[in-house]
């Protein structure tokens, strides 16, 4: 059902400064609506997201109910291998995903 | 005479206003605590302990005026060489008044290369935003951007 869209660059240059721009699609319900009954939605958030390159983290988020709807997240990092950029989303009621982007160092 | 009008008018007022302080004792209740200024400067607190902040490296880019407090577009850009020995370790984002003070914290590190982050917030009234970044040597420096949010999110009811 989540699906997440990811731009890395396909290819970079050693050294290159790269952006990584991320969408994982999740309602985010902040936990603070009502029904028009008066009941309470529950909240259900992503509450944090994780990006290693080639195993080791460069990049870390922790997130609110402030964060809108289908968590949209820019980032940069320097390329220095080829290899594999790993992402990770967490969330509540056991809302866990993954997706991965590869790269080729020149 | 005027004595006695004076007593009505102010039994008047006093029935009136209890009957006002019960009504709405309820209303106010069921709707969320909003975050103040205060509870920013306590989730401040809980993050970055005592220590000083200063304003300025940080450069804190949201709308002035938004139509759909929903989805407001935010970049933060801190100035930094982005080495091994001088970077960028983590940028928190707070707000004023939206039913949590926390927006997000973001953990960058020395292989960042630019001290930039983008991501889309939902704000719930007209109000601050300020971004604090700590850097490698565990200084603190600060932006503020006031917004003016015509529509607001997060609290509105689901149809």
């Amino acid at each position: 059902m989540a699906s997440a869209l990811i731009n890395v660059p396909k290819k970079a240059k050693r050294g290159d400064v790269i952006e990584i721009k991320t969408l994982m699609s999740h309602i985010m319900e902040t936990g603070y609506r009502h029904t028009a009954a008066g009941q309470v939605v529950p909240r259900d958030i992503i509450t944090s997201f994780t990006c290693r390159y080639n195993g080791e983290e460069i990049f870390r988020a922790d997130l609110f109910p402030a964060i809108a709807a289908n968590p949209f997240i820019t980032f940069f990092t320097t390329a220095t291998e080829s290899g594999k950029f790993d992402f990770e989303w967490i969330g509540d009621n056991g809302f866990s995903e993954k997706a991965s982007a590869t790269i080729s160092v020149e | 005479m005027r004595k006695s009008e004076g007593s009505t008018r102010r039994q008047f007022l006093g029935i009136a206003g209890t009957a006002a302080a019960i009504g709405t004792i309820p209303v106010v209740s069921l709707r969320p605590v909003a975050a103040t200024p205060e509870t920013m400067t306590a989730a401040i607190r809980n993050i970055i302990g005592s220590a000083t902040v200063r304003t300025g490296k940080v450069k804190l880019d949201v709308p002035p005026l938004v139509e759909n407090g929903n989805t407001v577009p935010m970049t933060i850009t801190v100035s930094s060489p982005n080495t091994a020995e001088d970077h960028v370790k983590s940028i928190h984002v707070f707000n004023e008044k939206n039913p949590q003070p926390n927006i997000g914290n973001f953990y960058l590190g020395p292989r960042a290369g630019r001290g930039q982050v983008s991501t889309r917030i939902r704000l719930a009234d007209s109000q601050k935003i300020t971004a604090i970044a700590r850097l490698s040597d565990d200084s603190l420096w600060s932006a503020t951007a006031d917004v003016v949010v015509t529509l607001a999110a997060c609290t509105e009811e689901v149809i």
